[in-house]
């Protein structure tokens, strides 16, 4: 007998919880200004989702899947992307949208029942929410086809969850990036949970990382509330990617410390005392305290910024609810191109039929 | 102008329109070194470059998913599910993705792509390759469902497919891949979508039909022409949207109408455009409307797949009702 394969699966850590570095920090990590503007827009995600579940409680918008704890993965992957590559997000990720562009105005929208959130002023090509799972791999696998074809030196950055990981899309998709050599980074937010079942239920598989294998790609695990190393990661991969090296697989080890939507209770299936203990892994208040380390922090400027971000929510929420309901036949828009003719009739009842309706409806 | 087979056409279709336009690209299993396994696709890839007519794995789901990322991306894909029997696993990503993808951006994305596919029974086929699954395509909101049912019409309306801004499903007739040949012009002209064509003009009775089953619909045409009944036929080529206006024309003018579909029956297209007629046609109707369909069973093996399809006998017979009722 004779071994014909083997593999191994690496893991990145530059900040360990309590944000001492493990190691020399990557080049971009050493010039405090962009860890500065990582860690602001980890604090404005979590307050943005701390303001999102209070307008859900409060019936101003549906049902919304809350990142908190998870925010290092979004803002560290879109962080290293350039603005011409495309996003492919799941439902979770306003922390990559946020930085992409997409503004906390837009994202409200979306989760308050109105289509016009999906259609951001910036950026114009990445793709909306994916609410089905891992349906989306394969969107970026189709998007970074395209880039290669056109001889464009663009990439496509896909985020999923775990639970993703074990639905044939996602083996699909990998598998025909890895045949075609897609300019392409798939990044696993691991939070442990897709919605009430645990990882160990979820899989075998030590890694999810190592699901790349046997698709012929690579595939490395991250400290995924170490914003650091999931840019790292991500940098190097998109690197790889531009310069034809093929798909990458980061699979980014996280924490789910809210419920999986607002419609869910977490505390029917997990131990609250576990969720407590894993506080203090989460990845703002590593970045923070190696930020003070380093004496770029200090309490005036996070009073700063947290007063900042709330005036910003505020902003946001305000202009929110002053957006007018989109018309009753707005559902006819868009449909298709043109409407065929087949739909005009329908279009009329739902004019004709239609309330004054102005009230926006919980 | 050259005379060529339906699958042929379809052929040509795509040779045309990959070489006009460069955001044209042809994807599904085997359809490259071996030019499909209907050969479909023919030629394709030593024109084109396996770059642009691309051998996938095979993944059905993953086929139609990387097609919606392409089309958003700015590609024009044309993917082939190399049969309706193996098309369900797609349902997931032309439903929930591909027919929403402009809706729910607001326009700001689209997904241009074409599903191609063989489908229907008749040609002795294995188990799960004879198909008829159109009913589940036409019944979601911005999605196109067409079946070609001539050289010619498959030539113009793969070409309008490919064309048109947003997702098309496209089935191929495969008992009609080799059946007749055709005078069709290579001229990338397109015939229109979401338009009924009159195949034949007539003033007694409308006959309404797509797909290979106008073969035994025309020839039931020829029959009752012969009984000195004079059948309109008229071939639906585009199921959703339903250009329920010419039938209502035609029906309007006959006050009878004959459906025939090789997909079972219940609710299958036919009951959709039976509904139309008594919705807007109750008072141009002179009898009620008939269906001849595949039975409500599943598609049997080819020892038995020729009586379950509808039959010359089996439209006459519905006609005769048509024609009898008082």
């Amino acid at each position: 007998m004779t071994t014909v394969a083997t593999f191994e699966i690496t893991y990145t850590r530059f900040l360990d919880p309590q944000g001492e570095p493990t190691q020399p920090l990557p080049a971009f990590a050493r010039e405090p200004a962009a860890l500065i503007a990582l860690y602001r827009a980890m604090v404005a995600a979590r307050a943005f989702d701390a303001k999102a579940i209070a307008l859900q409680r409060t019936g101003k918008i549906g049902t919304f899947a809350s990142a908190l704890g998870q925010e290092a993965v979004g803002v560290g992957a879109a962080s290293a992307m350039r603005a011409e590559d495309v996003l492919v997000p799941s439902y979770r990720d306003h922390p990559a949208q946020f930085v992409r562009g997409v503004t906390m105005v837009e994202n409200l929208l979306y989760w308050g029942g109105d289509e016009r959130g999906n259609d951001f002023a910036v950026p114009r090509h990445d793709l909306a929410n994916c609410v089905p799972i891992a349906t989306q791999v394969t969107h970026a696998v189709g998007a970074a086809y395209a880039f290669r074809l056109r001889r464009e030196p663009r990439a496509a950055v896909c985020l999923l969850g775990d639970g993703a990981t074990s639905r044939g899309d996602f083996y699909e998709g990998l598998n025909m990036a890895g045949v075609w050599n897609a300019p392409l980074v798939v990044i696993v937010n691991n939070n442990q949970w897709a919605i009430s079942v645990p990882r160990h239920l979820q899989s075998a598989a030590v890694t999810l990382a190592q699901k790349a294998i046997a698709a012929g790609i690579e595939g490395r695990q991250v400290d995924g509330n170490d914003v650091i190393a999931v840019r790292h990661a991500v940098e190097e991969a998109l690197a790889k990617a531009r310069a034809g090296g093929g798909p990458t697989l980061i699979e980014a080890l996280t924490y789910r410390l809210g419920d999986h939507t607002t419609a869910d209770d977490a505390t029917r299936y997990r131990d609250t005392e576990t969720v407590r203990q894993q506080w203090q892994f989460e990845p703002i208040l590593r970045l923070r305290n190696y930020l003070a380390r380093v004496g770029s922090w200090d309490k005036e400027r996070e009073e700063a910024l947290q007063h900042e971000c709330s005036e910003q929510m505020s902003r946001a929420v305000d202009d929110y609810l002053a957006v007018p309901p989109p018309s009753p036949d707005a559902m006819f828009d868009c449909l298709y191109a043109t409407l065929p003719a087949a739909l005009e009739e329908q279009r009329a009842a739902a004019r004709r039929f239609a309330s004054d309706g102005g009230e926006r409806s919980g | 102008m050259a005379e060529v087979n339906l699958v042929e056409a379809v052929n040509l279709a795509l040779a045309y329109a990959m070489a006009h336009d460069p955001d044209v690209v042809v994807l599904g299993e085997d359809v490259g070194v071996n030019g499909g396994v209907f050969r479909a696709t023919v030629g394709l890839q030593a024109r084109f470059g396996a770059g642009r007519v691309v051998d996938t794995p095979l993944a059905e789901a993953g086929i139609a998913g990387v097609a919606v990322g392409m089309a958003v991306a700015g590609l024009k894909p044309v993917a082939e599910i190399q049969f309706t029997g193996f098309i369900y696993p797609t349902l997931d990503q032309i439903i929930n993705h591909a027919s929403r993808m402009r809706h729910r951006t607001r326009g700001r994305l689209s997904c241009p792509l074409v599903l191609r596919s063989p489908s229907g029974a008749g040609i002795h086929a294995p188990e799960h390759h004879s198909e008829s699954p159109e009913t589940l395509f036409a019944h979601v909101p911005g999605l196109r469902m067409v079946i070609p049912s001539s050289p010619a019409r498959a030539y113009g309306l793969l070409l309008a497919a490919i064309r048109d801004p947003d997702p098309v499903v496209f089935f191929e007739p495969t008992r009609l891949y080799r059946l007749f040949k055709q005078d069709v012009e290579d001229s990338g002209e397109a015939l229109p979508l979401d338009t009924c064509f009159v195949l034949r003009e007539g003033s007694d009775l409308t006959l309404v039909s797509w797909g290979a089953m106008l073969q035994e619909t025309l020839a039931a045409g020829d029959a009752l022409a012969g009984e000195g009944v004079s059948a309109e036929v008229i071939d639906v080529a585009t199921l959703k949207p339903l250009d329920l206006a010419t039938i209502l024309e035609s029906v309007a003018k006959t006050g009878r109408c004959v459906i025939v579909h090789e997909a079972p029956r219940t609710v299958g297209c036919g009951a959709e455009i039976a509904a139309g007629l008594a919705e807007h046609g109750l008072t141009s109707l002179l009898a009620p409307v008939q269906r001849v369909t595949g039975y409500d069973v599943v598609i049997p093996l080819p020892r038995l797949e020729h009586h379950y399809l509808p039959s010359v006998a089996r439209i006459l017979d519905a006609a005769r009702k048509a024609l009898e009722f008082a």
